[in-house]
């Protein structure tokens, strides 16, 4: 009997399937064309097309995100795995697995810059988790299980696979051999962690007057938000989210005090500052969140859990450092928890609590309202009101973004989509359409404004290829509103190429790509055109909302200052 | 501080440049690294001799550890052990006074006279990092040095620990 020999391309969609990939997102070209015609003819793997490979990787970032499944990209060599660099980093800053199959030109070819070579590897090197250069077709298959297993395990990232296209042609065959259990001598993250410090951990979180739980990313990637949200319960401690970390706890529970940081809530900031022990849990103490480091939290004695080690005594130093599983961990202090008798008592930090209430008081997302003016801060809160509060939101990056985070209660981890470690306007919209392309029953909302939505617009035309009804509400404010709201508070307001001078029609524009377009100018005109907005199913809807230029985000950090010397608004500090 | 960090990693095309790539993308120091296949070939072992104070030291082996090539990492200096660095040092040796101090303080150095020209010798010289900077120092002294070949540092603990899969 004969075992059975397929190309490269074909040995690379069998690998896929076999590990249950159902979307690629991509864009082709000479180098992968092998690949494009194993995908026509088969149909377990569906190939999306994009409009510029980017959107591709946020698209497939977006699906991961919300779905926790690896996202994979196919892009061709030269400008289309150049492309990708930014989808790449972006994925890299917030841990998100990503699988980026990077064609090449063939093997002979290559360091003779040929036609659309570049050194991907070399390039990407830098903002991925690992790399690899595969050369030959035997090894394509567990090069790719490879790949799978290092993005998606220990601190999750991207892992781009070169595919040289002599490895992909019909005439050159191996038979299909992919070991699933992955092994790799030199790769072992932790996965529980270390019982002395788990000890040491919970001898300090029982002692404590001044608790405070602050939590990122770390538990929305290991899915660990029920484990979080017990363990805030038992311990009746407060508890607050990186922008990151959102959803980690409901929005709405009594024990989440809001967002940390630069945009954070008063008593979020206020109660970091006044802490005397910090149970750090997936967080990695960014300079967003610290503010001026030497500052951050003199008395606070520091517990951090986290899979990397490297996030650990980075910026800030941890007295109880634990490397682990968030999760895993979690269930560990709540097992010691138990062998020390702790009890819930609903009491616990009672004076704590008033102390975090009175800040809590002065209400630091309060806004005022115009007749006139539509405020940014109106458009989320009514977006949450027509979307129940269950919609994914997706958002861009800017003033826009901070409002997002701070109007709309995410109730669930992985409701809440943003570039928060990169920073990348361009990334909302096809993020949101990765989402939509996940679960095309919910409410998927690209929140964005008239600078980060021009960043990735092509898009929808992918969204009319392929039917991807989201909502898109740009919050416009003619300007680069957060450039704008630096310059008018830090750079004697000169405004030096803040503006969005010429702005398309963004409801012709839409129509143009045979969307819906529709524009928002009156606050009276919000509520019902945001019904309209959102009961149209079937069509992607673009909803530009010209709102209040003048508006800025606040709270807001003072720059150099403590975790929480803020502006509460111009003027006024706390 | 100065210290000296072995690293064990898999023998793999990519695996150098990440190291590399990490020191200079976080701003790390490299004094002087040297790398070769072990007695088994599919492992490298690079010697990084660096500098940074114990918050810098940690990072970098952290962020060493975290690559996926890498096996482990060892900060010698922390312990105990040996280090090695060869250097080649071409000198002007014009006449007989030059030749016979050349040589005389090769023999000091217990270094070894490797090539002779009309007008050079070449000297060969193994010891710590301190030894062959004093030694190069002399030399200067003495005559004109025409071209320093130093391999950078390589290290090794001493007693029974060791670096090894």
């Amino acid at each position: 009997m004969t075992i059975e020999r397929f190309s490269g391309a074909e040995l690379l969609i069998k690998a896929l399937a076999e590990l249950d990939v159902e979307y690629i997102f991509g864009y082709p070209g000479g180098s992968v064309l092998d690949i494009y015609d194993a995908i026509f003819r088969q149909d377990a793997v569906s190939h999306l097309l994009v409009r510029h490979e980017q959107a591709a990787t946020h698209m497939a970032d977006g699906y991961t995100r919300a779905t926790g499944k690896c996202g994979v990209v196919l892009a061709t060599s030269g400008p289309g795995n150049t492309n990708c660099i930014t989808g790449i980093a972006t994925a890299y800053m917030d841990s998100i697995p990503m699988v980026v199959l990077a064609g090449q030109v063939a093997s002979n070819l290559i360091g003779g810059d040929a036609f659309q070579e570049t050194d991907i590897v070399g390039c990407s090197r830098p903002i991925v988790k690992h790399s690899f250069n595969c050369r030959s077709v035997e090894e394509l298959p567990n090069v790719v299980a490879k790949a799978f297993y290092l993005a998606e395990t220990g601190r999750p990232g991207p892992v781009v696979i070169e595919l040289p296209k002599d490895i992909l042609i019909p005439d050159n065959t191996a038979p299909f051999v992919m070991e699933k259990d992955v092994k790799i001598r030199s790769y072992n993250p932790n996965v529980k962690g270390h019982t002395k410090q788990i000890k040491k951990a919970v001898e300090k979180i029982t002692k404590a007057e001044r608790l405070v739980i602050y939590t990122g990313g770390g538990i929305v990637i290991a899915n660990a938000a029920e484990q979080l949200t017990a363990l805030v319960e038992r311990l009746n401690a407060p508890c607050t989210n990186t922008l990151m970390g959102l959803g980690g706890i409901s929005g709405l529970h009594d024990n989440f005090i809001g967002m940390l940081g630069m945009h954070g809530s008063v008593e979020a900031n206020k109660a970091m500052a006044n802490a005397d022990i910090i149970l750090a849990l997936g967080a990695r103490f960014d300079d967003r969140v610290t503010n001026k480091v030497e500052k951050f939290c003199p008395n606070a004695k520091i517990i951090h859990v986290d899979i990397d080690p490297t996030s650990i005594s980075k910026t800030v130093n941890a007295h109880v450092p634990i490397v682990g599983l968030v999760d895993v961990v979690i269930d560990q202090i709540t097992a010691e928890l138990d062998a020390v008798g702790h009890k819930p008592n609903k009491d616990d930090f009672k004076e704590w609590w008033s102390e975090i209430n009175k800040w809590r008081a002065l209400n630091s997302f309060s806004y005022e309202t115009s007749k006139d003016l539509i405020k940014p801060q109106q458009v989320i809160e009514s977006i949450y009101k027509h979307t129940q509060g269950d919609a994914y939101i997706c958002s861009d990056v800017g003033q826009h973004q901070m409002f997002a985070a701070q109007y709309y209660p995410f109730k669930k981890p992985r409701q809440w989509i943003n570039s928060g470690g990169l920073g990348t306007m361009g990334f909302g919209f096809p993020a949101a359409m990765g989402v939509k392309v996940a679960f095309p029953d919910s409410h998927v909302v690209c929140v964005t404004g008239d600078g980060s939505i021009q960043m990735n617009i092509q898009e929808m035309s992918t969204c009319l290829q392929y039917n991807i009804p989201v909502v898109i509400v740009a919050l416009n404010n003619r300007s680069l509103g957060m450039v704008r709201q630096w310059q008018d508070m830090i750079y004697g307001g000169r405004h030096s190429s803040s503006y969005m001078e010429s702005l398309p029609d963004f409801v012709k524009l839409a129509e143009a790509y045979g969307h819906v377009g529709m524009q928002i100018n009156h606050p009276d005109e919000l509520d019902s055109a945001m019904e309209k907005a959102f009961s149209i199913k079937n069509r992607l809807v673009f909803v530009d909302v010209l709102v209040d230029e003048k508006e800025h985000v606040y709270p807001m950090q003072i720059r150099f200052g403590a975790v929480d010397e803020m502006w509460l608004k111009k003027g006024e500090k706390v | 501080m100065r210290r000296i960090l072995s690293i064990l990693l898999e023998n793999e095309p990519g695996a150098l440049s990440r190291i590399v790539g990490l020191f200079s993308q976080r701003a790390f120091n490299i004094e002087s690294l040297c790398v070769a296949a072990t007695d088994e070939p599919t492992l490298s072992r690079i010697t990084i001799s660096t500098f940074g104070d114990d918050k810098v030291l940690e990072q970098i082996t952290k962020q060493v550890n975290k690559l996926i090539d890498v096996i482990k990492v060892a900060d010698l200096t922390e312990r105990p052990h040996i280090e090695r660095e060869i250097v080649l040092v071409k000198v002007l040796a014009m006449n007989n006074k030059t030749r016979t101090e050349v040589k005389r303080i090769a023999d000091i150095f217990r270094g070894d006279i490797v090539d002779v020209g009309k007008q050079i010798y070449t000297v060969q010289l193994t010891g710590d990092e301190d030894k062959i900077s004093s030694f190069i120092d002399v030399l200067n002294h003495e005559t004109e040095i025409i071209e320093v070949v130093r391999s950078g540092t390589v290290g090794i603990a001493r007693g029974e620990k060791a670096l090894r899969v």
